[in-house]
């Protein structure tokens, strides 16, 4: 039995606290890769963003017709449920509220569909309101692979694995569907204020 | 190719807590191509967030577990059957 | 196929008896683990580390003793930025207590009566499963014929060097061929690249081998591939990959 094992003189990595993070959380240096599956690398002539789901008119856009829309630079902190966090994260991305202009829904709820086959959802009204965005670039360059290049779903407000990496459209549902980490005992929400990451919490 | 990825080896350690028998050595039938293979030959995705165990010809998710302070979580959906 | 049915893996503590440098950046630790129930040669173990505010990190750990030996056998290479490693190499003393769950990984495994030829392709701490095999070979008195490719930094970096070198002065059947990818001694006339499909074929030890290969995924997977390339069966080929930074 091994309850109350202490491994002596062990403390780990040093884990800098601060007080502008939320409970639980730590600061990190880097930015760690957590991958759930192979790294996709659709060509861009290949890839595609579309908004469909409960609404009149599907709409999509290829990536020329994506990068020439308005887009934004964001500096925002993100935080993993895994506990770590960054402060002041900078990136450029075309807004949710520029993708859903002009859509028509009665839908409440959202599901990012990505390459691969990671899902998350999240509700209409988390991923509007300028609250998120479809991002291309990190730290002033082209968003790299292993982070989910060359777009994705960028949510500071809430637990990152909600920020769905390799993004490729948002399906606007009437039913909460959960996603692949949802469907696994994580929070089917997941604000960091409230430290919301498991179900339950 | 992902740096990343490792064996199915990686995963006995976790689900030689939930199984009885040696898990690396039991078969794994894709419930998405068919594929058969030994567990110890697919391919792990570890991290601190889940780990995924997914067929080695077409990437599907044969076994994910996620682990939180409530309890193991355990789903077998992309597995038509395991051999032991 | 499978094989009889085990008791569910649980935690188990070890203690340490012995830590020995093996080169400057790793180190062997020898662990005392009662319960234990003995491993096959490839096997591997999880560690665990708690640190007093109940904070948790865990590794595997591939075991480099041999399953005749007493003490279980753990290689560590030490990560400058590793959170788990340098606590192992740095820290840990004889006397101190590990947790530890395994063996694991029957599929990753070499017995004596498997026979042989085999053919095991280690980079850098990746030596430590494919030892056990050796040891192992050694101790059952194999005639299996067995070559080693070992690619490594440099001799210095060489983990098991001296030991290696004597068992195949002594074993005809065993030839260890070293790649050394960053540095040379003076007069060296082995390998000082990186392995590829012409060195693979070179000191391969024939035909319908058996082929063990381990280390960091980028090595594991490249070598993998050259071996189907080379004709030989994708099903004897097993692999144990350590990730990125070679584990």
């Amino acid at each position: 039995m091994s309850e109350g094992f202490v491994s002596r003189g062990f403390r780990g990595r040093r884990r800098q606290t601060d007080g502008r993070l939320p409970p639980g959380q730590y600061l990190v240096e880097g930015f760690p890769v957590l991958t759930a599956g192979p790294t996709p690398r659709t060509p861009l002539d290949e890839w595609d963003f579309s908004i469909s789901g409960e609404v009149d008119e599907p709409k999509k856009w290829t990536w020329e017709e994506f990068r020439a829309l308005p887009s934004e630079d964001i500096t925002r902190d993100i935080h993993c449920v895994t506990k770590w966090s960054k402060l002041g994260t900078t990136w450029e991305g075309v807004s949710v509220d520029t993708l859903l202009e002009g859509v028509e829904t009665a839908a409440e709820h959202v599901l990012a569909f990505c390459d691969g086959d990671y899902t998350t959802n999240l509700p209409l009204e988390d991923v509007t309101g300028g609250r998120a965005w479809i991002a291309y670039a990190y730290d002033g360059e082209p968003l790299e692979p292993e982070h989910g290049g060359p777009a994705r779903l960028l949510v500071p407000h809430l637990y990152f694995w909600k920020s769905a990496k390799w993004v490729r459209g948002l399906q606007l549902t009437t039913h909460d569907i959960p996603g692949f980490w949802e469907s696994l005992g994580y929070h089917n929400y997941g604000d960091p204020w409230r430290e919301q990451r498991y179900w339950g919490d | 190719m992902d740096e990343r990825r490792l064996d199915g080896n990686a995963v006995g350690g976790l689900l030689g807590e939930v199984f009885t028998f040696e898990v690396t050595m039991a078969e794994a039938a894709c419930d998405r191509c068919g594929t058969v293979a030994h567990v110890g030959e697919t391919m792990a995705y570890v991290t601190d967030i889940g780990t995924v165990v997914r067929c080695a010809s077409c990437d599907n998710a044969l076994i994910r577990i996620a682990q939180n302070p409530r309890g193991h979580f355990l789903d077998l959906r992309g597995v038509s059957y395991l051999r032991f | 196929m499978a094989e009889i049915p085990h008791p569910r893996l649980a935690w188990l503590i070890g203690e340490v008896i012995e830590t020995r440098p093996a080169t400057p950046r790793a180190k062997s630790l020898f662990l005392d683990v009662p319960g234990w129930e003995g491993h096959k040669a490839g096997q591997h173990v999880d560690v665990r580390l708690t640190a007093e505010d109940g904070y948790q990190a865990q590794r595997s750990y591939s075991i480099a003793s041999a399953p005749e030996d007493n003490r279980v056998e753990l290689v560590v290479e030490r990560l400058d930025d590793g959170e788990v490693s340098p606590y192992l190499t740095d820290e840990l003393r004889p006397g101190d207590r590990l947790e530890l769950r395994g063996p694991i990984g029957g599929w990753f495994a070499w017995e004596a009566k498997d026979g042989g030829p085999l053919f095991l392709v280690a980079g850098g701490s990746g030596i430590a499963p494919l030892m056990a095999m050796i040891r192992h070979r050694a101790a059952a008195g194999s005639d299996a014929s067995c070559h080693l490719l070992y690619s490594s930094r440099s001799r210095e970096e060489t983990i098991f060097a001296e030991e290696l070198d004597q068992l195949a002065a002594s074993d005809g059947s065993l030839q260890v061929f070293h790649a050394l990818t960053r540095s040379q001694p003076p007069g060296w006339t082995g390998y000082a690249r990186r392995i590829d499909r012409v060195m693979l074929a070179e000191v391969s030890p024939g035909e319908n081998l058996l082929a063990f290969v381990c280390g960091p995924t980028p090595l594991v997977e490249s070598v993998a591939t050259e071996l189907v390339g080379l004709g030989h069966e994708a099903r004897r080929i097993k692999t144990e990959r350590f990730g990125p930074t070679g584990g």
